[in-house]
């Protein structure tokens, strides 16, 4: 059992970092990801830490640095939030195609305009089909657990992609949670040095980022997308082999109190701990209500999600971004899609909350599912709002 | 032999696309584009080798006996050579059809 | 440091071609010659990121490569941020331990456009961090590769796809940005410029560079027939007249300090180089005699940062 300290969510995911050996970071500041920068630079100006640390001049570079330097073969990470990560957006895709295992924290912020700098989705929520392994953290403890278990599943000689962990913007990133750290040995045993596959390096000169042809593009991108989709094996293995060793099991949808359940909340990211309060409240009142909570976001996990949702009549889905003029949030119309081939399926209510921020309390929680049982009752079999807008 | 992108399947790619035989482009026949090709006047060689160190092709090297002939595998018949040869020892000719 | 060669000794190179035949750039490209040279001045223990253009594209198509060196292409406006990632990735794994300790040279290498333009802000933070590095320009003074667009190194007068000559305006109406004083205002040890036209000083120039602690910047006119409408067979004497009409003359800025590496008591007619590029050809006397009075006066202004007496004309 490891120490279990106080510690600002943003500081214990940069103790992370350093714990997994990282060996070179690249840093932008973004509100409210600079806790995390400043926490490394601190770390290696002190030696606590033994990486190449450095300040580059926007995020479009410190992505571009990574992908420079893992693709060396050294272990390289770094953070920002909503504009900077619109900025390197066109690196992740690139990132991912090259196959470099990067671990990127987002600290969830909303996307300009108007300028915003607090909590919500929308940032990641542009790169959906960047190709990354996308993975979202419910509480401190969560955010620090995932960047061992990103490295190591990042690296791993059958994955080889980059993987995001999302953590939200002040709601995660700037609170004092309780984070038990993990002994240095155990870390150092999960997760062994890396192993590049490729490396620049003039012994075995190679040519990475070739471009292709159209006759050899959609072989390319089927590649691609085959790992990605078989990934979640991987994906399942290591959050095994974290579990075994801290007793901390993760699982790609988590569920709570869903026995016997038949309106299911969906939530992403930190949603789910103010959630579950809720769901204990209706349950005492002695409504069948659960919570089901996803974590894993690309690649979807769509048995798991089916198998925790079908058997309920309506869910309630909870999402954190405005996908505009679109078919309802992006959580949202994801379940739909995942849904859409089986016989009998959930109706789906989607309720668009806490954007850019705005407090998401259980009773607001008991109110979307107030609203949307009554509307399904009334025949509306889905519909779609953003919670709480003054009219 | 690295064989046409078009008959690669989307198994037989590398991790992340990358080309592990270095310099595997020089298999292409770049000469194949050109209609005039570099003749050279043994007499007014003085191998210097400035038809060598400019040709953007690399289709110069030193033979045995010293003088720099063209590739005409790889040369695009740009005509530099002909061109910088201090004593006009290369004249660009058309090349005959085969 | 490298000997100064004052024989026009070809043969002194390396025979060995790091940069493979084979690639697909134009007939009579100079870009092409330049980076071949560039490879044989650097030899095997190199890494190169390179962004997109002519040479990215000339030496990548998939399944196949034209180098026998790493080389790295991610994107376009970052090869300076690359090799940032690529010289900090081999400085740490070789003091961790990882890989053994071993002299290996990054080299960013990029376009007018990639570098001018797009590039601009990830090179000013390379050179600003200092890293340990080559930053190769190879200028054809256009975006070549995606069909002759102006760059902000199209020479004023140039006609360009998006600088073209028609009845209000007549090709590009704005100086060409001055890459190498760009480079030089970030105090880096080494900046210089250099010709294939001049394939020994150019060898000479990226060996010093190499050799040098920290960024070094290396900014070479690539004449290009198909963007220039030049004939395919002048690469070498044009990049020549270039020089020679002080155009883009050659010099070095070490610590600070410029030096012309070559020296023209009276400088060519710039005429005689306009006349044999079909970009040019709209031009009128006077815009001429205007280009001239200004590559002149720029021109002894270099003369004098480096030290020289200005001539009696």
């Amino acid at each position: 059992m490891g120490k279990r300290v106080g510690m600002e969510v943003s500081i214990a995911a940069a103790e992370a970092v350093k714990q997994a050996n990282v060996d070179v970071i690249s840093a932008y500041p973004i509100t409210p990801q600079t806790h995390v920068v400043e926490h490394l630079s601190e770390l290696v100006a002190n030696g606590e830490m033994d990486a190449e640390f450095f300040c580059v001049e926007s995020e479009h570079s410190a992505l571009s640095v990574c992908v420079g330097s893992e693709a060396t073969g050294a272990r390289s990470f770094t953070c920002t939030s909503s504009q900077g990560l619109a900025l390197m957006s066109e690196i992740t895709y690139i990132a991912s195609g090259l196959r470099l295992p990067i671990v990127m924290v987002i600290s969830n912020r909303t996307l300009s305009a108007p300028l915003s700098i607090w909590n919500d989705h929308s940032d990641v929520m542009s790169i959906r089909d960047c190709g990354w392994i996308q993975l979202f953290t419910e509480n401190g403890q969560e955010v620090y657990d995932h960047i061992f278990i990103a490295y190591r599943l990042a690296e791993d000689r059958e994955v080889l992609l980059p993987v995001i962990v999302n953590m939200d913007g002040f709601i995660l990133s700037h609170v004092i949670e309780p984070i038990e750290l993990i002994e240095q040995e155990k870390i150092d045993r999960f997760l062994p040095p890396y192993q590049p596959l490729h490396r620049l390096h003039p012994d075995r000169p190679v040519t990475m980022g070739a471009f292709a042809l159209p006759s050899i593009f959609a072989e390319a991108k089927k590649a691609q997308e085959v790992v990605l989709r078989s990934s979640l094996s991987q994906i399942l293995q290591t959050w095994k082999a974290f579990g075994d060793m801290t007793g901390r099991y993760y699982k790609p949808v988590e569920t709570y109190r869903t026995e016997d359940a038949e309106t299911l909340l969906i939530t992403m990211g930190s949603f789910g701990e103010t959630a579950s309060v809720a769901v204990d409240r209706m349950r005492e009142e002695g409504r069948p209500v659960g919570l089901v909570k996803l974590r894993l976001w690309r690649p979807f996990p769509f048995d798991e999600f089916k198998k925790a949702t079908l058997s309920a009549n309506q869910l309630v889905v909870i999402d954190r971004a405005v996908s505009v003029g679109g078919p309802g949030g992006p959580v949202a119309s994801e379940v739909k899609a995942a849904l859409y081939g089986e016989e009998q399926r959930p109706r789906v209510y989607n309720f668009v909350a806490g954007i850019s921020g705005r407090d998401v309390t259980p009773q607001d929680y008991v109110k979307m599912v107030d609203k949307a049982e009554i509307e399904i009752e009334e025949g509306n079999r889905e519909g779609y709002e953003i919670y709480g807008v003054r009219e | 032999m690295t064989k046409p992108e078009s008959e690669w399947t989307w198994k037989e790619l590398t991790v992340g696309n990358v080309v592990l035989e270095p310099g595997n482009a020089s298999q292409y026949r770049t000469g194949d584009w050109k209609t005039l090709k570099p003749v050279l006047n043994r007499e007014l060689c003085i191998h210097c080798g400035l038809c060598y160190i400019f040709c953007p092709d690399m289709a110069y090297s030193l033979n045995a006996e010293g003088y720099f002939i063209s590739d005409l595998y790889y040369c695009k018949g740009c005509g530099i050579c002909a061109k910088e040869c201090p004593t006009g020892a290369i004249t660009m000719v058309v090349e005959e059809e085969k | 440091m490298t000997e100064n060669l004052n024989v026009f000794a070809v043969r002194t190179l390396t025979q060995k071609e790091y940069f493979a035949p084979g690639h697909r750039s134009c007939q009579g490209c100079a870009e092409a010659l330049a980076v071949r040279l560039v490879a044989k001045a650097l030899g095997r223990n190199v890494i190169v990121a390179a962004a997109t253009g002519c040479m990215e594209i000339v030496s990548s198509p998939l399944p196949f490569t034209s180098w026998r060196v790493p080389w790295f292409h991610v994107a376009f406006e970052n090869a300076a941020a690359v090799a940032s990632g690529v010289e900090s990735a081999l400085k740490v794994l070789m003091r961790k331990g990882r890989i053994p300790h071993k002299k290996i040279v990054t080299i960013a290498m990029a376009g007018d456009g990639g570098t001018a333009d797009i590039g601009l802000q990830a090179l000013s933070g390379a050179l600003e961090r200092g890293h340990n590095m080559i930053y190769i320009c190879t200028d054809n003074e256009a975006y070549m590769n995606t069909g002759i667009q102006r760059s902000s190194s199209t020479p004023f007068g140039a006609s360009t796809t998006t600088s073209p000559v028609g009845r209000v305006t007549s090709g590009q109406m704005t100086w060409k940005k001055n890459m190498p004083a760009i480079a030089a205002a970030h105090n880096i040890p080494y900046v210089a410029t250099a010709c294939p036209s001049y394939p020994i000083d150019l060898v000479q120039k990226v060996k010093k560079a190499a050799a040098v602690e920290g960024p070094a910047y290396v900014h070479i006119l690539s004449v290009c027939p198909t963007g220039w409408r030049s004939a395919p067979e002048l690469s070498i004497r044009l990049g020549r007249m270039a020089v020679e009409t002080g155009v883009f003359p050659l010099y070095e800025v070490e610590q600070g300090r410029y030096h012309l590496s070559l020296d023209f008591p009276k400088l060519r007619p710039i005429k005689e180089y306009i006349k044999l590029q079909g970009r040019f050809r709209h031009l009128s006397d006077s815009m001429i005699e205007e280009i001239e009075k200004r590559i002149h006066q720029e021109y002894a202004q270099l003369r004098e940062k480096s030290g020289k007496a200005s001539y009696e004309e």
